[in-house]
């Protein structure tokens, strides 16, 4: 509560009487119409509302799913035809939650790169990216175990090779495959389970850290694309000069937002839901058979960068450490980067070249993780990941005592 | 003042609260491991579960040379591959192509440790999972596959991440895969019956 009782309206009848028991207009003053964003927000900053949008719209269409899911190795695969074919708008309810899983990756993967942009992971908010990155690791865990459920042949195969890579780490690798299996192969406890760490423990922390998340976001506020704190430039009224209120300033900008987000979401749950195997493979289509390997197994398309970082490497061991390590990365960036500046805008060629780089061998390693692990494919791969790996370790020494261009007092916006 | 004040700070026998915080919480955090046991226990596999691993007894004489049949054993697929005299002769000559020529440094009871990698030459009886990641490896017994190169002995072809394997599942150079083929524990209770999940030597599952 930063500012006085004074800044509150006066509130009588059933208002004043709720106010004195919840603190609601003062909730709203300080999170919302006395909270100042930056007034320079460009596209980039759509995508954390987004990501809360999808969370809602997962967390929505899940429940509903639930229903109508029946978890186990006889029924869970005819439960889901059963929910595409004769419940009403059934088809409708999954394709929302398999389309629904894709968005939440695309707007969460832009989301991440504004934050390399701008470098909003840089000090005050390390935390914020931590949290961040927390909520990215929870939401694959939730991902992959979602993709089990429907128990396809894909499902079998991308469990079976996702929880192999435990088998690899040493002594207790082995031991540790079959307790998370509780069989000796995947099966029908390993479905039992997956079902309700991904109906249950994983969306509840997920909410968790996404509280904490906003929190540590609230605490400093938001970062902007000239990478300068609106609040060492105060007016005298104390507000920050290049500040405007979240609401109603951000809230109906973000509307707009959502309202194109919600018509391309719409246009592929009706029109493309598999979006030509990427959102749903076609092997998903056929009932598991631990007898029978897909010709060739490809995670979901978000998963994939790092599954190329896996096969890239001839040695197992050696190929899902560093995947792990491609992963750890991300988590340590904001101790990598040490230039002082932190938008992309004022920070020199050399860095705008390593972020292209790093931006180009991502999206190829995505590319190459969806194709068969052959020949050229696996060359392609280990250049990538080497290119992946060199942006990272190197950046301690090409970010150090960067030549920036001079940052400017306030932000830079063009009326319009 | 009352007498239920808080005393003084100087009061305040520090050591000994310090004590009583830590002996709280150790004792809380022993509490909460010991708790933690029945919840990490009920993902180990269930009685049901190991029941349904019991050995399996197979019928080998339906198998002609040169032919693979499938069985499943705890959930995964044996491949039980009968050799014919010039598939076995294939196996000698490529053991500078192999991660693990020898057979050291992967799994197989003793008694599969060895040139074939079998109790009986003219069977092979290995775990048809990949040791990579667990995929199904795909027989490919033909000498010289265009796809494999001109000097494929036969073998196995793992589809998911491209490792390779001999006629007795060594796994070849350049295969992402780093150990041979599982060999599981098995015997032949007479000539034409093999038993998978039962060791010769010790009688033991």
């Amino acid at each position: 509560m930063a500012a006085n009782d004074e800044s509150l309206p006066v509130r009588t009848g059933f208002l004043g009487w709720l106010n004195k028991r919840l603190p609601v207009d003062a909730f709203v003053r300080d999170q919302l119409t006395g909270y100042f964003a930056p007034k320079n927000f460009n596209f980039w900053y759509f995508f954390g509302v987004l990501s809360l949008v999808a969370l809602v719209i997962q967390l929505v269409s899940g429940i509903f799913l639930t229903m109508h899911y029946k978890v186990g190795e006889a029924t869970s695969f005819d439960s889901v035809e059963y929910i595409m074919r004769e419940v009403p708008f059934g088809w409708f309810l999954r394709y929302m939650h398999s389309t629904g899983a894709s968005a939440f990756f695309i707007v969460v993967y832009l989301h991440m790169f504004r934050a390399f942009l701008y470098g909003s992971y840089k000090a005050p908010r390390e935390l914020l990216w931590l949290f961040g990155m927390f909520v990215y690791l929870a939401l694959m865990a939730e991902a992959f175990m979602g993709y089990v459920l429907p128990w396809g042949n894909m499902s079998y195969w991308g469990a079976q090779v996702i929880v192999n890579l435990f088998g690899t780490i040493p002594v207790i690798g082995p031991g540790l495959v079959e307790w998370i299996r509780g069989d000796y192969g995947i099966a029908d406890a390993t479905l039992g389970r997956f079902f309700s760490l991904h109906v249950v423990a994983v969306p509840l922390v997920l909410l968790l850290l996404v509280a904490l998340h906003l929190v540590a976001l609230r605490q400093n506020g938001s970062n902007n694309p000239d990478g300068i704190e609106i609040k060492e430039k105060k007016g005298s009224d104390g507000k920050p000069l290049d500040g405007i209120p979240f609401h109603p300033y951000y809230t109906l900008k973000d509307l707009v937002g959502v309202g194109v987000f919600l018509i391309g979401f719409a246009i592929v749950l009706f029109f493309v839901p598999t979006f030509g195997g990427l959102f749903l493979e076609a092997p998903n289509f056929e009932v598991a058979n631990p007898l029978s390997t897909p010709e060739h197994i490809a995670p979901v398309w978000y998963f994939t960068p790092f599954y190329a970082i896996l096969r890239a490497v001839p040695d197992q061991r050696m190929g899902a450490l560093l995947m792990a390590l491609s992963l750890v990365c991300f988590i340590v960036l904001p101790w990598l980067d040490r230039s002082r500046v932190k938008s992309t805008r004022y920070r020199p060629l050399r860095w705008k070249v390593w972020l292209t780089v790093f931006a180009v061998s991502f999206v190829a390693l995505g590319y190459l993780g969806l194709k068969p692990a052959d020949g050229l494919y696996v060359l392609l791969a280990r250049i990538f990941s080497a290119l992946y790996f060199a942006f990272f370790i190197l950046m301690p020494f090409y970010t150090r005592g960067e030549s920036t261009a001079r940052v400017p007092e306030r932000v830079t916006i063009s009326s319009h | 003042m009352s007498d239920t004040a808080a005393p003084a700070p100087a009061e305040v026998d520090q050591d000994r609260r310090g004590f009583l915080t830590f002996a709280t919480t150790a004792t809380g955090a022993i509490g909460v491991a010991f708790a933690a046991v029945p919840f990490i226990e009920s993902w180990n596999p269930s009685e049901r579960a190991r029941a349904a691993g019991a050995p399996v007894e197979v019928d080998i004489s339906k198998v002609d040379p040169g032919q693979m049949i499938t069985v499943v054993y705890r959930k995964k697929p044996m491949y039980i591959v009968h050799r014919t005299p010039e598939m076995v002769a294939s196996l000698s000559g490529h053991d500078n192509h192999l991660k693990d020529a020898q057979s050291e440094d992967s799994e197989q009871p003793a008694y599969a440790q060895n040139a074939t990698r079998s109790v009986r030459d003219d069977f092979l009886v290995v775990e048809g999972t990949c040791t990579h990641l667990g995929c199904l490896p795909k027989a490919r017994f033909q000498k010289a596959l265009p796809e494999l190169g001109a000097d494929w002995p036969g073998g196995f072809f793992c589809p998911c991440h491209g490792s390779r394997f001999d006629l007795a599942g060594r796994v070849f150079d350049g295969s992402p895969a780093s150990k041979n083929l599982r060999i599981p524990l098995y015997s032949y209770s007479n000539d034409q019956t093999l038993v998978i999940g039962v060791d010769a030597t010790t009688g033991a599952a």
